[in-house]
């Protein structure tokens, strides 16, 4: 069992990991990418940069640091986190155990703007399949997403339901392995339903009518379960039920503690300012929070 | 204490309650819920009305009140549904709901 499993690789993780490595705690870093850095061409407000550095840049760097450190990085995506007294990890690189795990993705991703999605929400829209498959028994249901993270809510799926489809709505399928779940890659209209959600409305744009308007149809869905990307910070914390906030972030208090005793989160995803200073800092306070749980749990 | 609600006591304790109830609607299952089964506790410690109605056991009940997730949190004031909440709610939110 690790004693850390840090999720993320940017400023805030790898400052987790830098902390939780000092503390001698051997923390593992899962990598999935650079995320938001990669958008940022040239960082100049940090402290002690003498010229600007592109966020990529930056990102190799602290990856370069943990390393020298001896921190260890795998890269691997998240696909949820479950246990209750101890955390499994699972990832696209297998399941993991540890005693603490630190939230570190980035930001939240904001629900796909798609009519229908937030109007269902409780009535047939579902963020977590195992939580939620229970209620859709010998029903039809679909999947929204097309990565590992929606592949895995539908396999959580396929036992219970008459009959699983994931929508990538548009988008390319990006599935690390085989896998016998349908597939439509055909643009969402809208979810519809009266009182709850009844199916999808695709636009194909293959075939469009004689006037021009593009030709729709109706797949029947009892359910429709979000799992857009990868698994985010939020994604995860709302599934194992920590608090968010209003906004949609991750609740956490001054030690960087979610209300899951030994989860913590870091950087982008708990909100606020979106900067490298900010998720050094609080990267850095979860690193020290997440060693002084397991060291107070040996104890205990 | 949080009342441990079926088809048989539903409507008496819930529909004819002057007071306003809590519902929570939940499964041994579910992570979120077992995060808020302590939370609903100390509501109803603090005086609130409140049931629980497992899923497992009660399907017909989630089924009449179109219960697709959990945790779901209904408000029944004057026996009808007032509030709905889906997903996990913290105690200031569900005293919000209570209290209007």
């Amino acid at each position: 069992m690790e004693k850390i499993i840090i999720v993320g690789a940017g400023p805030a993780g790898i400052s987790a990991a830098i902390y939780a490595a000092r503390g001698n705690m051997d923390p593992l870093v899962l990598n999935n990418g650079i995320g938001a850095l990669e958008k940022a061409e040239k960082i100049e407000n940090y402290y002690g940069l003498d010229r600007p550095l592109s966020g990529r840049e930056l990102y190799e760097r602290g990856l370069a640091q943990a390393r020298a450190l001896g921190v260890r990085i795998l890269d691997a995506q998240v696909l949820g986190v479950g246990g209750f007294d101890t955390f499994e990890v699972r990832t696209t690189e297998g399941t993991l155990e540890a005693e603490s795990v630190i939230l570190a993705t980035g930001g939240k991703r904001s629900t796909p703007p798609i009519p229908g999605v937030k109007e269902f929400e409780g009535r047939g829209v579902s963020y977590c399949a195992v939580c939620d498959a229970f209620f859709y028994r010998g029903k039809e249901v679909a999947v929204l997403g097309n990565s590992d993270f929606a592949l895995h809510e539908a396999e959580e799926l396929v036992n219970l339901a008459s009959g699983v489809t994931i929508y990538t709505d548009g988008l390319e399928p990006h599935f690390s392995r085989e896998h016998p779940i349908a597939v439509n890659t055909m643009k969402i209209q809208a979810i519809e339903g009266d009182s709850r959600v009844s199916g999808i409305r695709l636009q194909s744009d293959v075939t469009a009518l004689e006037d021009g308007t593009p030709q729709e149809s109706v797949m029947p869905a009892d359910g429709v379960f979000v799992a857009v990307g990868v698994a985010g910070s939020s994604e995860i914390a709302r599934q194992m039920g920590a608090e968010l906030t209003e906004k949609g972030h991750i609740k956490v208090d001054e030690k960087m503690a979610t209300t899951i005793p030994g989860l913590f989160a870091a950087g982008d995803c708990t909100g606020g300012l979106l900067q490298v200073s900010k998720a050094v800092y609080e990267g850095s306070q979860a690193g020290i929070s997440a060693s002084q749980y397991v060291r107070r749990r040996g104890n205990a | 204490m949080e009342l441990v609600l079926t088809a048989e006591n539903f409507e008496k304790e819930v529909l004819q309650s002057e007071k306003p109830v809590l519902v929570d609607f939940w499964a041994t299952w579910c992570g979120p819920c077992m995060r808020q089964g302590p939370i609903v506790e100390e509501l109803a410690k603090e005086g609130y009305a409140v049931g629980k109605v497992n899923v497992d056991e009660q399907m017909a009940l989630a089924q009449k009140y179109q219960v697709m997730n959990i945790p779901t949190l209904l408000v029944f004031k004057d026996g009808k549904e007032a509030q709905r909440l889906v997903g996990l709610s913290s105690k200031d939110t569900l005293k919000k709901a209570m209290d209007l």
